[in-house]
This record gives C-alpha cells, sequence and structure tokens, in this order.
C-alpha cells in the first residue's frame, strides 16, 4: 500500500497531545525531523498496519487536548500509524463526540432521551437553546448519557492540557450552560438499597472505598481468584455451565457456553473483551458497578480470561463515563502493581492484562462485532454473522465478548458455588438481576433483586409513581425493548417470564411512565434514536428508521392514526426486523410495535389512547 | 480441453431451492446455487469481482429455521439448507427495501431497478412528498470522471476497489454515520489532492452510475448518451506489455468510455489511468470532426 498524505502540518500542541499516546515519531517518514538515517530506511508492512488499533485512542488524544481534529493533526496521525487519511477520516466522523471542525474546548451534551424526557428534558433543551444558540458547536442534544436516576441530565467535557467534565444531574434549566463547578454525587446515590443487607451484586456499592483494592480485599475481593485457580480453566467453565448464568447485556446467551466454545478453538491468541459500551437508553447498571466497586470487574474480568485461556483482555467503556474510567485506570493501575494483574499473577503459571478502550460516541458500539471494529480503528460498523466471536472475534481470533454486569456475577458464582447460586432465581432465569428504575418514579435507581420479582414489587420498592399520578406504561429493556401497560405489573421478572408476557428484559431497563408523560413525545424520541445511531450499513436500518421516524413525526403532529402511516410503519418495521444486518435494525420497529398494539398510542378514537380501554 | 483436472474435485453440498434439489461446490453461496438452477436474484451491492459487503440486502432469502432472512450473496450454502427465493417475507422485503432506497436516491441510471421496482409492486412514493432525500449535487471536479453520490446507494464496492481488494490506493472510504454516511475522501477534498490515480476501478464496479466517465456524465447532461446508438469492441491496451482488455464503448465513431472485462484472469475489470482514460490520442480527428 503506497499512501499519499496531503502535506498538512499539525500544530506544536496536536503533535504534542499524539506523541503522547505514541511516543515522539521516530523518522521523517512518519511525521518527524528528516535525518540522513531515514534515506537508507523501509518503514510500513506488517509491523506499522498492525499498529492501526491505536487509531482510537490517537483520535481521543487530539480530541481531548484540542477539542477537534484538524487536518493538520489527522494527517500527523495517519503518518505515524500508516494509515490511509480518507479511512481515518471516515473513522473520525463516525464517532459523535469527535468533531473534525473548529469548536469550542468545552462542549455540552443535553440529555434529551426518554428517561430524561419523561423529566422535563425538554424544558432544559430549550433554556440551553435560548442562552447558547442553536446546537452543533458549544452543545449538542445528546443520547442517553447513563444518567437517567438524575433525570433530566447533561455533562460537559472540557478538553484541554487536563480534560476536564462536569455531571449536571438533574439539570437546571436556569443554570446548566453556566459551566459552574457542581459536585457529582458519589455512586451509591444511584443504589437506594445501599447498604443493605442481602445484596450480592451491589454489597460492596457504598461500603468500600472504590479506589482502594485493600478496601476489596477486606470485603471478600479476590477469593474468587484463587477459588479459580484451584478449579482450574475447565473448572471455571464447569462452574459457570452449572450456575446457568446467561448474559445480562440483551441477548440472554449463556455465558458458560460462550466460554466453553472459546476455549476449545485451537486458535490463540484468545481475546476477552468486556463491554462497557451501556448505551441502551435508560441502562446505567454498569456505570454504577464500575464507579461503586471497579475491582470487582477487574477481578472478573481475570477470572474469565483464566478460563478462556486469554492473557489480554480489552474493557471498552463507553466514552460519556469519564469517572467510571478515573476508576478503572486507578484500578487497573493498582492492580497491576500489587500482582493482580500483569505476568504470573499470584505466582500462578497464568499472565492477564487488561486494557481499556474508550468508546466516542456511537451506540452502535457495543454490538458484539462493531465493537471488534471499533477497537481495531475501523469504523464502528457490525460485521457479518457467522464467524461468530468465539471463532473468529477481535483481530480474527477467538474472542468471549460479555457485559459488565455478566462478568460481575462470575466472582459471585465462585466464591457461593454453583448450586447456591443456582437456588437464587427461577429455574430459566438464575442468580441476582439489576434493574434500572427510571422515568416518573420516586426513588429512580439501580435496585438488585432475585429473579423472579414482579414488576410490580420493584416498582413499590422504588416507591411507585408520584402522589396523585396514575402509571401508563413500563418500557422493559430499553429503546430496543417493549411497552406493557400500567395493568400488566404481575409480569415476572424473568428471561422467560417477559418473554411470555411478549416483552423483553434486555438490558434490565424499567422506564416508568405516568400520565404526565406525553407518549407520541416518546416514541418519537425512540424512532430518533434509531435514525440517529443506525452506522448506516444496510438499507432496511440506514432509510427504514428515517422513514419511521417522519412517520411518527406525522402521527403526533396528527394526534390519531391516518391508516397509511400505520400500515407504513408496519411493512418497514417489518423490513427491518427481517432484513436488517445487526441487532440495531432489527429492533428498531420492537418498542414502537408494541406501544401502537398494546397501549393504542394512535388509537382512532382517542388521540393519546389510555391503553387500557383498548386491549 | 484440459485432460487433468488441476484442483482436486471440491466437495459438493446439496441443498434445496424452492422446492427443488440441487448440488453446488462447497464453498459456494446460495447466489451460485440459484445461478445454476437459473435463478434471477436482484442485487445491487453483489460484485462479481469483490468479497460481498452485503449491505443492499434486496438478494435477502428465506433460510428454513433462521430467525431472520438471509443475504444470498454471501450466505454459503450448507448441507440440507432449505431456501425460499420467492416467499411473501422475502418479496416484503425485497419491496420495501426497493421503496426505501427509491426514495432516497435517484435510481434512473441503475441498470433493472425499475424492472424491478415493477416485478415486486413497490412504490417509492408512498412516504410522501416530505420523504428525505439525499440530494447532494454532483463532484465535478476533474476531467476524467464524475461522482454523483445524489445516485450513490452506498454498497461499498468503490470504496472496496480502490482499498485492499484491487487498487490499493485507499483514496476513497465511508465517512459519516447513518442516513448520512457518503464516500469521501479526507475532509472530502477534491479529487485531485486526493490519493486518488484515476484507475476507475471504482467506476468500474459501481452499480448505479453515481460513478461515470465526465464523457457519459456530459452526454447525459446534453441528452445525447445513447446506448443503442453504442458498439462495444473489446481489445488490447497498447500502452504497456501487461495486455490488460479493454472494451471500448463508441458512440457517433467516438470512445464515450471505456471498461474491462471482469472475466479476464489477470486484471478482473482493473486498469490503470492510461488504459481507463488515455483514449483521446485514438480520436484527434482532423479539423472538420471537431
Ligand atoms: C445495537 C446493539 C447495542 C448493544 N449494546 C450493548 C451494550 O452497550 N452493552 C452490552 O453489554 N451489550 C450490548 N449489546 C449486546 C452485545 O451484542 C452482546 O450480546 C453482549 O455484550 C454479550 O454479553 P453478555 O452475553 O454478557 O450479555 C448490544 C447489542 C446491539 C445489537
Ligand atoms: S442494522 Fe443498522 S446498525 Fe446494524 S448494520 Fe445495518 S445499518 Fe448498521
Ligand atoms: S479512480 Fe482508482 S484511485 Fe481513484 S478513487 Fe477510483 S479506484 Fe480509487
Ligand atoms: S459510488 Fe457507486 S460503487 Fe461507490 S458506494 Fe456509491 S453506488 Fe456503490
Ligand atoms: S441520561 Fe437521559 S435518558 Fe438516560
Ligand atoms: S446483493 Fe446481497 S446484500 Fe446486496
Amino acid at each position: 500500500m503506497d499512501i499519499r498524505f496531503r502535506d498538512v502540518e499539525p500544530t506544536a500542541e496536536e503533535r504534542a497531545a499524539v506523541d503522547a499516546i505514541l511516543g515522539p515519531a521516530p523518522s521523517a517518514w512518519e511525521g518527524g525531523e528528516r535525518s540522513e538515517r531515514d534515506l537508507r530506511v523501509a518503514v510500513g508492512g506488517h509491523a506499522a498496519r498492525e499498529r492501526r488499533h491505536l487509531l482510537l485512542p490517537a483520535l481521543h488524544a487530539v480530541n481531548d487536548r484540542v477539542g477537534w481534529i484538524s487536518e493538520g493533526a489527522l494527517d500527523y496521525i495517519c503518518r505515524r500509524l500508516t494509515i490511509p487519511p480518507a479511512e481515518a477520516y471516515g473513522v473520525a466522523t463516525f464517532y459523535s463526540l469527535f468533531s473534525t471542525k473548529p469548536r469550542p474546548q468545552a462542549v455540552l451534551h443535553v440529555c434529551t432521551d426518554i428517561a430524561c424526557q419523561a423529566k422535563g428534558a425538554d424544558k432544559v433543551r430549550a433554556a440551553v437553546e435560548e442562552r447558547l444558540g442553536p446546537p452543533g458547536l458549544s452543545w449538542h442534544p445528546s443520547p442517553c448519557l447513563g444518567l437517567c436516576e438524575r433525570a433530566p441530565a447533561a455533562l460537559t467535557l472540557r478538553a484541554g492540557e487536563t480534560p476536564s467534565y462536569t455531571v449536571y444531574g438533574p439539570a437546571d434549566p436556569k443554570t446548566v450552560a453556566e459551566a459552574a463547578e457542581v459536585d457529582e454525587p458519589p455512586a451509591e446515590k444511584a443504589v437506594p438499597q445501599a447498604g443493605q443487607d442481602g445484596l450480592i451484586l451491589l454489597r460492596r456499592v457504598g461500603v468500600v472505598d472504590p479506589a482502594s483494592l485493600d478496601d476489596y480485599r477486606a470485603y471478600g475481593g479476590y477469593a474468587a481468584l484463587r477459588r479459580a485457580f484451584e478449579l482450574g480453566p475447565a473448572g471455571v467453565i464447569r462452574e459457570v455451565l452449572d450456575s446457568g448464568l446467561v448474559g445480562r447485556g440483551g441477548a440472554a446467551f449463556p455465558t458458560g457456553r460462550k466460554w466453553q466454545a472459546t476455549a476449545s478453538q485451537p486458535d490463540r491468541p484468545k481475546y476477552l473483551v468486556c463491554n462497557a459500551d451501556e448505551s441502551e437508553p435508560g441502562t446505567f447498571k454498569d456505570r454504577v458497578l464500575m464507579e461503586g466497586d471497579p475491582y470487582a470487574l477487574i477481578e472478573a474480568m481475570t477470572i474469565a480470561g483464566y478460563a478462556i485461556g486469554a492473557s489480554r483482555g480489552y474493557l471498552y467503556i463507553r466514552g460519556e463515563y469519564p469517572r467510571a474510567l478515573r476508576r478503572l485506570e486507578h484500578a487497573i493501575a493498582t492492580a497491576r502493581a500489587r500482582g493482580f494483574l500483569g505476568e504470573r499473577i499470584l505466582g500462578h503459571d497464568f499472565s492477564f492484562d487488561i486494557e481499556i478502550r474508550r468508546g466516542a460516541g456511537a451506540y452502535i458500539c457495543g454490538e458484539e462485532t462493531a465493537i471488534f471494529n471499533s477497537i481495531e480503528g475501523r469504523r464502528g460498523e457490525p460485521r457479518s454473522k457467522p464467524p461468530f466471536p468465539v471463532e473468529k472475534g477481535l483481530f480474527g481470533k477467538p474472542t468471549v465478548v460479555n457485559n459488565v454486569e455478566t462478568l460481575v456475577n462470575v466472582p459471585v458464582i465462585l466464591t457461593m458455588g454453583a448450586e447456591a447460586y443456582k437456588a437464587i432465581g427461577t429455574g430459566g432465569s438464575t442468580g441476582p438481576k439489576l434493574f434500572c428504575v427510571s422515568g416518573t418514579v420516586r426513588r429512580p435507581g439501580v435496585y438488585e433483586l432475585p429473579f423472579g420479582a414482579t414488576l410490580r414489587e420493584l416498582i413499590e420498592l422504588a416507591g411507585g409513581v408520584p402522589e396523585g399520578r396514575t402509571l401508563r406504561a413500563v418500557l422493559l429493556g430499553g429503546a430496543a425493548g417493549a411497552f406493557v401497560r400500567g395493568d400488566e405489573l404481575d409480569i415476572p421478572l424473568t428471561f422467560e417470564g417477559t418473554r411470555a408476557a411478549g416483552a423483553t428484559l434486555g438490558s434490565g431497563v424499567v422506564l416508568v411512565l405516568d400520565d404526565s408523560v406525553e407518549l407520541p413525545g416518546i416514541l418519537v424520541r425512540i424512532a430518533e434514536f434509531f435514525r440517529e445511531e443506525s452506522c448506516g450499513q444496510c438499507v432496511p436500518c440506514r432509510v427504514g428508521t428515517v422513514r419511521q421516524h417522519e412517520a411518527l413525526n406525522r402521527l403526533r403532529a396528527n394526534g390519531r392514526s391516518p391508516d397509511g402511516d400505520i400500515a407504513l410503519l408496519r411493512e418497514v418495521g417489518r423490513a427491518m426486523r427481517d432484513a436488517s444486518i445487526c441487532g440495531l435494525g432489527q429492533t428498531a420497529w420492537n418498542a414502537i410495535e408494541s406501544a401502537i398494539d398494546r397501549l393504542g398510542v394512535f388509537n382512532a378514537t382517542q388521540g393519546v389512547a389510555d391503553g387500557r380501554e383498548n386491549s | 480441453m484440459r485432460g487433468v483436472p488441476v484442483e482436486p474435485p471440491r466437495r459438493l453440498v446439496e441443498i434445496t431451492v424452492d422446492g427443488e434439489t440441487v448440488r453446488v461446490p462447497e464453498g459456494s453461496t446460495i447466489l451460485d446455487a440459484c445461478a445454476s438452477l437459473g435463478k434471477d436474484i436482484p442485487t445491487l451491492c453483489y460484485g462479481d469481482t469483490l468479497t460481498p459487503k452485503n449491505a443492499c440486502r434486496v438478494c435477502v432469502v428465506e433460510v428454513e429455521g433462521a430467525r431472520t432472512l438471509a443475504p444470498a450473496c454471501s450466505r454459503k450454502a450448507e448441507p440440507g439448507m432449505v431456501v425460499g427465493t420467492d416467499t411473501e417475507r422475502v418479496r416484503h422485503s425485497r419491496k420495501v427495501v426497493l421503496e426505501l432506497l427509491a426514495s432516497s436516491v435517484d435510481l434512473s441510471t441503475t441498470p433493472r431497478a425499475q424492472e424491478w421496482i415493477e416485478e415486486y409492486g413497490a412504490d417509492p412514493d408512498r412516504f410522501g412528498p416530505d420523504a428525505e432525500r439525499l440530494d447532494r449535487p454532483a463532484k465535478v471536479d476533474n476531467d476524467l470522471y464524475v461522482r454523483d453520490y445524489d445516485k450513490c446507494i452506498l454498497c461499498y464496492k468503490c470504496v472496496d476497489a480502490c482499498g485492499e481488494q484491487w487498487q490499493n490506493t485507499f483514496a476513497i472510504a465511508v465517512a459519516g454515520r447513518g442516513f448520512d454516511a457518503t464516500i469521501s475522501t479526507e475532509f472530502d477534498a477534491p479529487l485531485p489532492d486526493s490519493a486518488c490515480v484515476y484507475c476507475g476501478n471504482c467506476i468500474e464496479v459501481c452499480p448505479t452510475g453515481a460513478l461515470s466517465f465526465k464523457t457519459e456524465y456530459d452526454m447525459r447532461q446534453e441528452g445525447t448518451w445513447d446506448e443503442s446508438r453504442q458498439t462495444q469492441v473489446t481489445t488490447i491496451c497498447s500502452y504497456c506489455g501487461v495486455g490488460c482488455n479493454v472494451t471500448l464503448h463508441v458512440q457517433d465513431n467516438r470512445i464515450v468510455k471505456v471498461t474491462s472485462p471482469h472475466d479476464n484472469p489477470v486484471t478482473h475489470g482493473n486498469l490503470c489511468i492510461k488504459g481507463r482514460f488515455g483514449f483521446q490520442h485514438v480520436q484527434n480527428l482532423p479539423a472538420k470532426e471537431a
């Protein structure tokens, strides 16, 4: 490959930002000083191309330092990493946190997603718009920021030599744009049950100091890794299989089977990817785990790596989680310094380390193959399956992808034993489960309950809807999930129970909507979310999500159902479900379909219908 | 005729397509199996010289037992597979895909698009007059070829041809996301400032006419482009010793574009700037013609 660069020089600041990640440029070929030696060496080839995976960190470095990515900066990154500039531009423009146009150093992201919309995000948005003008440069409307318990939420990301951030939640329309320092409440504020007896996954949140490895160990940390070394890799997989653990990221696939399939591949090396992209609207449980108990995830990943025979794990965390990122960086560095990561962990013949990769604003990168492309420095587009990740995943090697919550269950299984673990929950859904309760409830937050509790019990735990309000609908599973009515609260919160009710647990989203919420507005937002987050690869999703959004806007404006638009939604939705490449397009119509069929929104006689009468 | 097979015979895989049994060599796609049965499956992003990207989804078929439809162009035939190529589900998705495309993109120069729209009963106007379209102006920034991305269905074929599958120049890539995604050079630089070497191998594979010779683009603008008055002759490029095949498309005794046969075992339809665009000298005719 013969790459042509367009001699645009980086500024000193841009060069410093890139060099801080990649080291100083070794030769003129990579954009450094020209020397005699440069005329006699060849660069490029496989060794250079294998550095492609550093593209995303390098783009972040510039964006963090300057606030945006100029032609000169992009060109310099491409020289350093032997990447064609057109491809790097394609990657930089894929992510919404990057800008390839000049913009201010501080950018305000105002959440306009479903949980925030139910709590007055429109007012925040309008106030910000009034003060800062139309969105685009200094502020953006944002998809769910994973701060739904503090809705309406907003986040300022500030570039500079030391990048900083400010979280607003609940955002006050009057003050949100003034970048005043706001103290962020501790992680456990999102856990109304914090400190209570009987918690399993959340037992350390708010109890231990998340920075302290000693605290972690004093509360049972790293006992499971020792147990794993006793059991051996096959023994760990057996325990996980016996426990009945299934994935908590949304697809509910048995974790033990995934591990076994990967472990048994002859190809090597193997990789572990922890999916901490958490971008399903209404989901914030992984954030709370990572902020409140970061070492638990480090230990869990180490055990998973040991079981499947991986010596490297990637922790892919969404770009909008600055506090979780800092805590994990600190926890990894501490664990490494103390021999819990790195060569010969705890003296055993097992080496494992974790590299953090930060997303940059793309829901689709949580899809299990898009996450590989993102880590590899390519556009975060899903790959077509087969081949499946267990055969050909990250860098084309056998890979396990697991959600944060899934992994955090593993140390629990090893310490209590598969039998005891299996006794929690129901036959088809074992163990404890985290639920992200948001919307119009009195005590939103992350709740831990054994599988099998009913929706009613969960909502009562969260204090129900405010006085004088009636519960109209609950969105289960997020934007890719389904609505149920206010009179269906006896649904058991299990995989099988929600499936039987025609809904899904998805990522554990329980978004409660009372009669103060304008449902068609929520549906328009869901449609807008899919339209904006579609990667654009396949036609049914790329154009279908646009047509779906347009039709819902029309229906909302008309307030009732011209049959044409409902029929159109059904036809487009069916094609998206049948013919899209990945889960995003395949589920983009689910929630809207359930709102039409189950809640009777757009019912001809009622405008905004109360579902009870139409079921 | 060769007497001795060069490769050991491949194992055959037996599958059922629309009730008919067919045996195809291992590794064949469903599309290959359909071709061997003489079935005509619509395709847009599939290219006979490229690795399937399976992005357009117009070729989807129903595979028994599968939750979703499968792209025929890339899904490999597996023993015992039962495939339906014309079921109601298949026809529905193809119809909607054609509606979505035709309502957002200018398909006027996409061969067979109109035929399929009629065959599947697609009604691109059903999304109403306000349905968002690409509406992109054509990029005319050099003398050799035009990029009219208003006609682009984002099939990725030009990117693959320019990149690692053939040309290894990497002048273009997909930029942006979702409905706003488009084919672009870095920072949307004009082609003459980009890495492009004008091999025209992207034009060769473009299924929509979004990429076209400047000659063709100008003649279409003037209304003089007329394929019924064109002849094609395949000859050998005279510039160097490789011996690439060039197919000259001639209208009114002038070369109006150059393609190259895809079944050529050496070049697979690829050329360089000389073979693709260096034809002016053969038609520097006496002044009375000019
Ligand atoms: C569009 C899309 C987005 C997804 N986002 C996430 C995510 O943010 N976090 C996550 O854990 N899984 C996400 N998933 C599910 C993953 O593809 C995958 O199933 C999961 O990470 C596997 O881990 P598990 O088995 O532990 O659940 C997403 C799936 C799709 C289709
Ligand atoms: S379904 Fe949507 S997100 Fe998934 S590959 Fe297709 S366009 Fe991309
Ligand atoms: S003409 Fe050749 S080099 Fe230029 S964009 Fe097309 S394929 Fe790439
Ligand atoms: S320009 Fe042509 S080849 Fe390239 S993506 Fe668009 S339609 Fe496909
Ligand atoms: S933070 Fe706004 S919806 Fe989640
Ligand atoms: S031709 Fe098969 S998906 Fe496009």
